[in-house]
């Protein structure tokens, strides 16, 4: 056991040493310290401003965020700067947080992020900017203290309106509908939410009936749409503001005997739900262009690291070829309005 | 006997190493399976920091501990547990139920100390449950585990479905984080020491102690010697589910949210850090330094490659592969001791190394 | 810890053998009237609960995947071993089952479906030549090949997830497709189950899977192949997650990294609630089956019931804790009776009297 024990501890410190090394080192086998492998900021750059933005979706493996931190990345390219995009499997807040932590460990230059809850990641975030770093929300914000600026969509209140009014419009102003949300701490969907039910006041003739969560799981989103319609038996139509939800939920309905007679609409990109649109399952559902929002972000946060705006109202700043943006209330920069996609205009768009 | 081990009961006493009490102290010390441990872990700190430069700072250290905080807590029961041949899976689950109950009572108005004690209260009749089941009714604790995991889980999910608590007072997130002066150790460490020295006290000076390992070399001998077999158990998984419980509650504080699912998969974290710090899976085997390490080693691991970029699923092959490696490379020595024990056995004329 | 049933002589039309083939039938007709009972109940308050083809085709649909993969796992849990990478295993199926339909356009289903059914007992391979060669507890390395699984998936897919749009629609159709109003992925899971369950009853093999789980020592000294036959349970395992990993993506159409987490929680769940003691050596994979659909089946009646579906996990904690002390009980009532009955027949074997106390005191106080 003895002679044993020593050579394999020590061919097992060696073999772990040999894989630290050859990823401490870089995959791109630079010597160690400088760049860590591909994915991680944290270099020295020569230039004052550090321009290492990384950007942290609610969750990877999600389409929309996938667009959106395409957007970002192609505006760093535009400007020179370093990309990364990290984030959890899962959106739940405390799993962001560890990635936080790692930011403000690898001193980036500035995090952009779509927060899972409003309050949950806010000491993280507060660590990151106590250690210099930018801290950007976009798409769903936290608290405005933790944040140096948020980028919306929209207007919470125009997200809100013109799903309203595609569902009263399909299902002729009267019935039953039920929401079909992300996770229950998302802030976007939840502001939203409220709004949505605000603006119900005005069609006194639809009730929502219930409000499920898929947490931007595919699979829990199927599931969930299979048990609503199996809950409700008079249920005239489905709203899922999110868009993993209303895809998860189209292809139910697609195949479903509720095919035509539930209505469904939401927010979804075009690539996801054109079969949808084609076959009939969906008529109308709104977005904005994700692509354009992450190039939004990536500019301002990039503004915010040169110092060229504060993140305080009335700020302007260029954001490449979108063109000058003012920071509005709140410290928010909105992007647009929300555009209606249906089976006419849907082939015009690639993502 | 070890009723989940391999399927040749006769190999399972072979593959148990025993104290060779005929060495002299400093071998008995030093070579073994926890200093084995311990060496790597500093062999990895060394590069890690050679490498890596944002490595050894305080900012990293802090993170690192407080990272790796619940599992060092639960760690300390689960050890005390596997040594007398039990399991507990139930872990994990019972850290989302404190940190749930621990969100709902504050929500409806408790402070938080008291919110944390109903928590931990919590934890101690999950912990009773377990026990019961295991030690009254005669059930194996794997089956039992596996379903108190899903209802401890369950409850939390269900006393919370998917929203999330958030609102914490400031006061107790921030203590939850603070650290001491400038080291960068986080203040709550101070708990853990105070932990580990209880256990081990527990665990290598008492009477109690003894009688766990004596459980976990053979029930029926313990039993036969005197040791309230039951009783130890008992009271071995109330304790895995109290400090789960307080585990829960500082999990919330550190996170700032109190959700159904916090933690769910941490049971296998716990279980992969103890059997890495030399714990034997049959019982009767183990000590609190090599489990330290071993949750120490994975946790500098993770910090390690998630600073430099590497992402966490490579992490998890490499704690599933370290896992394995561990398990498999010391049944392999014990074979090999075996094999070289027999002639030497057969020369002396049949000594008891077997 | 052995199974009592190994004492008892086989007389065929005795009342007390008669007795104890009806208490172990009674497990598997237990589960399906727990099953009715939940799905009368559910129908009674929502009729198209069962009566509608949507409703009908959910309640068979749903459970298949999970029966494929409770099967493999029974198996494994009858020789006296566990399988937790099960959920990985079928996470790392379906994602090599979108790719294949991706990267090679026009790739016959059928080569699919081999292809991954192969690969996944590849995997169970490593599974079973850990445990059986170096004898360690299959409960620590599947433990570790869990998270070694996950983690290549994850590595694997990265951030990228298949789409239902990248699957050939008569795949996809697969998953919703029914013949006679039953879908054909349960007709796929019934026929394992049948195969499954004809070979444990059957044949020799299918015994000797559960003369190792009863009593392993006494299985080699009989001169059974024990490590092959361990084996091969991992093998088949694997197998079964590898083939629920295809009926997965055929159901679902999108499979990210995350598929499968969790899954083999629930397969253990299901062998223990159908009856298959987790120290091996007895139950059935009918009732393993019966299980899973019984565990799901309560998932989808729940919301319809006005319960929160949160609940179900604690449900099925609540049904797992119930089956064990069930079977424990019946067990210590079941190896009473066999003393009794021992003790009161006539003495055909001369015992030494001193041996006949021991095993008695053996029976009761070996908790295992």
């Amino acid at each position: 056991m003895k002679i044993g024990i020593t050579l394999r501890g020590v061919a097992a410190a060696a073999a772990v040493s040999l894989t630290l090394v050859a990823s401490g080192c870089g995959g791109g086998g630079e010597s160690g310290g400088n760049e860590a492998s591909p994915g991680a900021a944290g270099s020295e750059a020569a230039e004052n401003a550090n321009l290492a933005i990384t950007f942290v979706p609610k969750n990877l493996g999600n389409p929309y965020f996938d667009t959106s931190d395409k957007g970002g990345e192609e505006a760093i390219s535009e400007f020179g700067g370093k990309y990364a995009e990290v984030g959890p499997a899962e959106a739940s807040p405390d799993a962001q947080v560890s990635y936080i932590n790692t930011l403000t460990q690898q001193q980036v230059g500035g995090i952009v992020i779509s927060a899972n809850d409003k309050k949950a990641i806010g000491d993280a975030l507060q660590e990151a900017r106590d250690a210099g770093i930018k801290v950007v929300t976009y798409d769903s914000d936290t608290e405005p203290e933790y944040r140096d600026l948020f980028v919306n969509q929209a207007t919470a209140e125009g997200i809100a309106k013109v799903q309203i009014d595609m569902i009263a419009e399909q299902i002729g102003d009267s019935g039953e509908i039920a929401i079909l949300s992300a996770s229950a701490n998302a802030t976007n969907q939840n502001a939203w939410i409220e709004l949505m039910k605000k603006e119900l006041a005005n069609h006194p003739n639809i009730k929502l009936v219930d409000t499920v969560y898929g947490n931007d799981k595919d699979q829990e989103s199927f599931d969930k749409t299979a048990a609503l319609l199996q809950s409700h038996p008079n249920l005239k139509g489905i709203i899922a503001p999110t868009t993993v939800g209303i895809a998860a939920a189209g292809r139910y309905l697609s195949t479903s005997k509720a095919k035509g007679k539930v209505a469904l609409t939401g927010l979804g990109t075009p690539n996801q739900m054109r079969k949808y649109v084609q076959d009939g399952t969906v008529k109308e559902f709104a977005l904005w262009n994700p692509h354009d929002l992450g190039y939004l972000a990536a500019y301002a946060t990039k503004s915010l690291i040169t110092g060229e705006i504060k993140g305080t109202e009335g700020d302007k700043f260029t954001a490449g070829k979108l063109g000058e943006y003012t920071v509005g209330a709140d410290n928010t920069v909105v992007l647009g309005d929300p555009y209606k996609f249906n089976k006419d205009n849907i082939d015009q768009f690639k993502f | 006997m070890a009723s989940l081990t391999a399927p040749a009961e006769a190999t399972t006493e072979a593959a148990r190493s025993y104290l060779d009490h005929g060495a002299p102290l400093w071998r008995r010390v030093l070579l073994t399976r926890e200093m084995a441990i311990i060496a790597l872990l500093l062999a990895v700190i060394i590069v890690a920091s050679a490498a890596l430069p944002r490595f050894a700072t305080p900012v990293t250290l802090g993170f690192l501990l407080l990272d790796v905080m619940p599992i060092l807590l639960i760690a300390l029961p689960m050890t005390c547990v596997i040594i007398t041949g039990e399991i507990d899976l139930s872990v994990g689950s019972m850290v989302g139920l404190s940190s749930v109950l621990f969100g709902i009572m504050h929500q409806t108005g408790l402070s938080i100390p008291l919110a944390a004690l109903i928590a931990v209260l919590a934890g101690i009749v999950g912990g009773a449950i377990n026990g019961i089941l295991v030690t009254a009714v005669g059930l194996p604790s794997l089956a039992v585990t596996i379903g108190t995991l899903a209802l401890f889980r369950g409850l939390a999910v269900g006393l919370l479905g998917t929203t999330a608590i958030t609102d914490f007072p400031r006061y107790w997130t921030q203590l939850a984080k603070a650290k001491i002066g400038d080291t960068g150790i986080p203040q709550v460490m101070i708990i853990f020491v105070l932990l580990v020295i209880i256990f081990a006290i527990l665990l290598h000076f008492t009477t109690f102690g003894r009688g766990i390992y004596a459980i976990g070399l053979s029930p029926e001998a313990a039993h036969f010697s005197g040791i309230k077999v039951g009783r130890t158990k008992l009271i071995l998984f109330i304790l895995t589910g109290t400090i789960a419980a307080l585990a829960g509650v500082y999990y919330t504080l550190r996170f700032g949210s109190s959700r159904g699912d916090n933690a769910t998969g941490m049971e296998l974290q716990v279980i992969a850090a103890v059997l890495l710090g030399g714990v034997s899976i049959f019982g009767g085997r183990g000590a609190l330094h090599g489990v330290i390490a071993g949750v120490l080693l994975i946790g500098v691991l993770a910090s390690a490659l998630r600073l430099a970029g590497v992402t966490a699923d490579v992490i998890n092959i490499i704690t599933g592969v370290l896992l394995i490696l561990s398990v498999v490379t010391s049944s392999v020595l014990s074979w090999v001791q075996r094999r070289r024990a027999r002639p030497r056995a057969l020369s002396q004329g049949g000594s008891s190394a077997s | 810890m052995t199974s009592t049933e190994m004492l008892t002589p086989v007389e065929e039309g005795t009342s007390f053998s008669s007795r104890v083939g009806a208490i172990a039938r009674a497990r598997e007709t237990g589960i399906v009237l727990a099953i009715a009972i939940v799905i009368i109940v559910t129908t009674i308050k929502n009729p198209t609960f069962l009566f509608s083809l949507d409703g009908w085709r959910d309640l068979l649909l749903t459970p298949s995947i999970l029966v494929v993969l409770a099967i493999g796992e029974a198996i494994v849990i009858i020789t006296r071993n566990v399988d937790l990478s099960v959920g990985s295993v079928l996470g790392l199926s379906a994602y090599l089952t979108g790719t294949l339909f991706i990267k090679f356009q026009g790739i016959p289903i059928l080569a699919v479906f081999l292809i991954s059914i192969v690969f996944g007992a590849l995997l169970g391979l490593i599974n079973g030549a850990l445990v059986a060669f170096a004898r360690v507890p299959a409960l620590v390395i599947t433990l570790g090949t869990l998270y070694a699984y996950r983690g290549i998936d994850v590595a694997w897919a990265g951030a990228s997830l298949i789409n239902a749009s990248d699957l050939p629609p008569d795949f996809l159709a697969l998953g919703t497709k029914t013949i006679l109003t039953i879908p054909v992925l349960t007709i796929i899971a019934l026929i394992v189950l049948i195969i499954g369950a004809w070979y444990m009853k059957n044949t020799r093999g299918g015994r000797e899977f559960y003369a190792i789980g009863s009593d392993p020592a006494a299985a080699e000294l009989y001169g059974l192949a024990v490590t092959k036959r361990v084996l091969s349970a991992f093998v088949v395992s694997g197998a079964a997650a590898g083939l629920a990993g295809v009926l997965y993506a055929a159901r679902y159409g999108t499979v990210n990294s995350q598929a499968g987490l969790g899954f083999e929680l629930d397969a253990v769940a299901a062998a223990v609630i159908g009856g298959v003691a987790i120290f091996g050596g007895s139950g059935t994979l009918w009732g393993a089956a019966f299980g899973a659909v019984l565990l799901l089946t309560i998932n989808r009646a729940l919301p319809v019931l006005g319960v929160p579906d949160f609940w179900q996990r604690a449900v099925v904690g609540v049904l797992i804790i119930g089956a064990i002390v069930l079977d424990r009980i019946l067990a210590l009532r079941q190896s009473r009776k066999l003393i009794e009955a021992r003790d009161t027949a006539p003495a055909v074997v001369e015992m030494p009297v001193g041996a006949a106390e021991e095993r008695g005191e053996g029976e009761e106080g070996d908790r295992g």
